[in-house]
């Protein structure tokens, strides 16, 4: 049987080409041998690498994140929603613990109060403040109810994220002016 | 206007009519004048350099002559000493050597691209741990380089700075090797056009948020270690008597979309969860992958599978960003895998 059937014909061409001196037959190697290896390099036992290793990554800097990340729908619209949820808690826990600790300090803060101190406002201050309080509220609610439509397999393509997403902004508005004037 | 340009000349056109069949489209064809053919960011026009020309008055009319066979003509008048012509002997005299347009078109290329066409790298050099990495930028001459990013950066690596530092290997979007932030956004520079349209610089970062080794090179060591940490590979119990495991055609479906990941790592520092909690949450990728075996029909560790990730870090750091499915190079969907696992855990 010859080589080439069993599958043993390259292998032997291989060997075969090796035998002649490479060192003095192939220019490149004889190059790469003689002139660029002026550079030694060490051998270290695994600990020793390891601990170079170590060493090096304690020093490695981290890439720069969302500074230079593309503005995207997708985690601007993500991280709005956070925005606008910690805000609406922050304004009602703070809204709220007023009507405790306001009167323990002496100071008024009854309905009746906060009712006469807005209706006292100008209208540009009133609408102005009744804007940036239904904002958040309206998008944070119609972003919620996208998110309940994910967690149910719903929207879940990237059309559907953007789709979604931009229905998300619109309804925020719509309510939002709506809320403005009810 | 012709009257006001009489002397305008393109290289070594013989025609010498008006200035608007001159910069016709069938002027500039390739046959006409080859070195100006493949300029696509600019169109050199030789003028006499004893000849005064109003550029803005021409600006125009060169836009609207090359609008059919370019998209955009960057017009820069150039005051060039032409091969021939009635000017030659004059600057004979004066000692001036004559330029070939061909030669000098690509030089304004060049010069062009270091106003416009400049690529920005970031670079990190480990050997100097102290200094704080700094955006180094190099210049590319658009028309002697290849389409994608990653041969620009082939060519600044082999040109400009042989110290230059990034990862590939493939160069067509199969290895994965090559993932690093373009233009703001994560993706495979041999999969991602030179932007040549756009008149800014190319910024080009390695991975958000993540280790870097030197230059375009992060640190893959964790995400690898996540990798492995969910076992990828098929777990069976009780193997069929002989042959091989038989699936059928539904459920072999249901892995499309999953096993093509490269595990380029581009969606996993994409997502700001990954990018604040990289320790503890697996990241797109990895939790692709756990779905990936969770819903191979073959496997039959599922419950365990999803077990590990009951947990308030490994998977619910997700919150459907959809970063991932945006930035994917090979158009998969990771959010959507991972929403499967929290309704497959949720309702099983």
């Amino acid at each position: 049987m010859s080589s080439r059937l069993v599958g043993f014909a390259p292998a032997f061409r291989h060997t075969a080409t090796i035998k002649p001196s490479l060192a003095i037959r192939n220019q490149a190697v004889l190059r790469n041998v003689v002139f660029k290896r002026g550079i030694q390099t060490e051998f270290h036992p695994s600990p020793k690498a390891r601990e170079i290793l170590d060493a090096q990554r304690l020093k490695r800097p981290s890439s720069p994140h969302f500074t230079i990340y593309q503005p995207q729908l997708t985690w601007i619209g993500s991280i709005a929603n956070r925005a606008a949820g910690t805000t609406l808690s922050v304004l009602l826990y703070g809204f709220t613990i007023s009507y405790v600790v306001f009167p323990l300090v002496g100071a008024p803060f009854s309905s009746t109060d906060v009712v006469e101190f807005i209706s006292a406002l100008p209208e540009s201050v009133k609408y102005g403040c009744k804007a940036l309080l239904a904002a958040p509220f309206a998008f944070h609610t119609w972003n919620g109810l996208r998110h309940l439509a994910w967690d149910s397999g719903k929207f879940l393509t990237l059309k559907g994220a953007y789709t979604s997403g931009y229905a998300v902004l619109g309804a925020t508005a719509v309510s939002t002016i709506a809320l403005l004037f009810v | 206007m012709q009257s006001e340009i009489p002397n305008w000349c393109l290289y070594k056109s013989r025609i010498r009519p008006t200035l608007e069949s001159l910069l016709s489209a069938s002027t500039l064809s390739r046959r006409r004048c080859p070195p100006l053919a493949p300029l696509r960011r600019l169109v050199a026009v030789a003028v006499a350099d004893n000849v005064d020309v109003d550029v803005d008055a021409a600006r125009p009319l060169l836009d609207a002559a090359l609008s059919p066979c370019r998209a955009r003509a960057c017009v820069r008048v150039v005051r060039l000493p032409l091969a021939g012509g009635t000017h030659a002997e004059a600057r004979a005299e004066q000692g001036v050597q004559d330029i070939p347009l061909g030669a000098s078109a690509r030089r304004l290329c060049s010069e062009y691209a270091a106003a416009n066409g400049a690529a920005l790298v970031s670079a990190q050099n480990p050997d100097e741990p102290s200094k704080k990495p700094t955006l180094q930028s190099y210049t590319v001459d658009l028309n002697q380089c290849g389409p994608m990013v990653l041969d620009a950066l082939i060519k600044i690596k082999n040109e400009v700075d042989p110290t230059l530092t990034f990862r590939r290997s493939c160069r067509e979007g199969i290895c994965g090797s090559c993932a690093m932030n373009i233009g703001g956004q994560n993706t495979l520079a041999c999969l991602c056009r030179i932007d040549r349209e756009s008149p800014k610089d190319t910024k080009i970062y390695p991975l958000p948020h993540m280790y870097v080794v030197k230059d375009l090179v992060p640190d893959l060591t964790q995400f690898y270690k996540q990798y492995k940490s969910i076992e990828p590979w098929l777990k069976n119990d009780n193997p069929p008597a002989q042959g091989e495991f038989l699936q059928s055609i539904e459920d072999r479906k249901k892995l499309d979309g999953m096993y093509e990941c490269i595990l380029c790592a581009c969606c996993s520092t994409s997502c700001p969860s990954y990018w604040w909690n990289q320790d503890e949450y697996l990241g797109p990728a990895t939790l692709m992958q756990a779905y990936r075996w969770m819903a191979d029909s073959r496997d039959s560790y599922k419950e365990q599978r999803g077990e590990k990730l009951q947990n308030d870090m490994s998977m619910y750091r997700c919150h459907t960003i959809f970063n991932c499915a945006r930035t994917c190079p090979k158009g998969l969907n990771p959010a959507e895998a991972i929403a499967k696992i929290k309704l497959e855990l949720a309702t099983e």
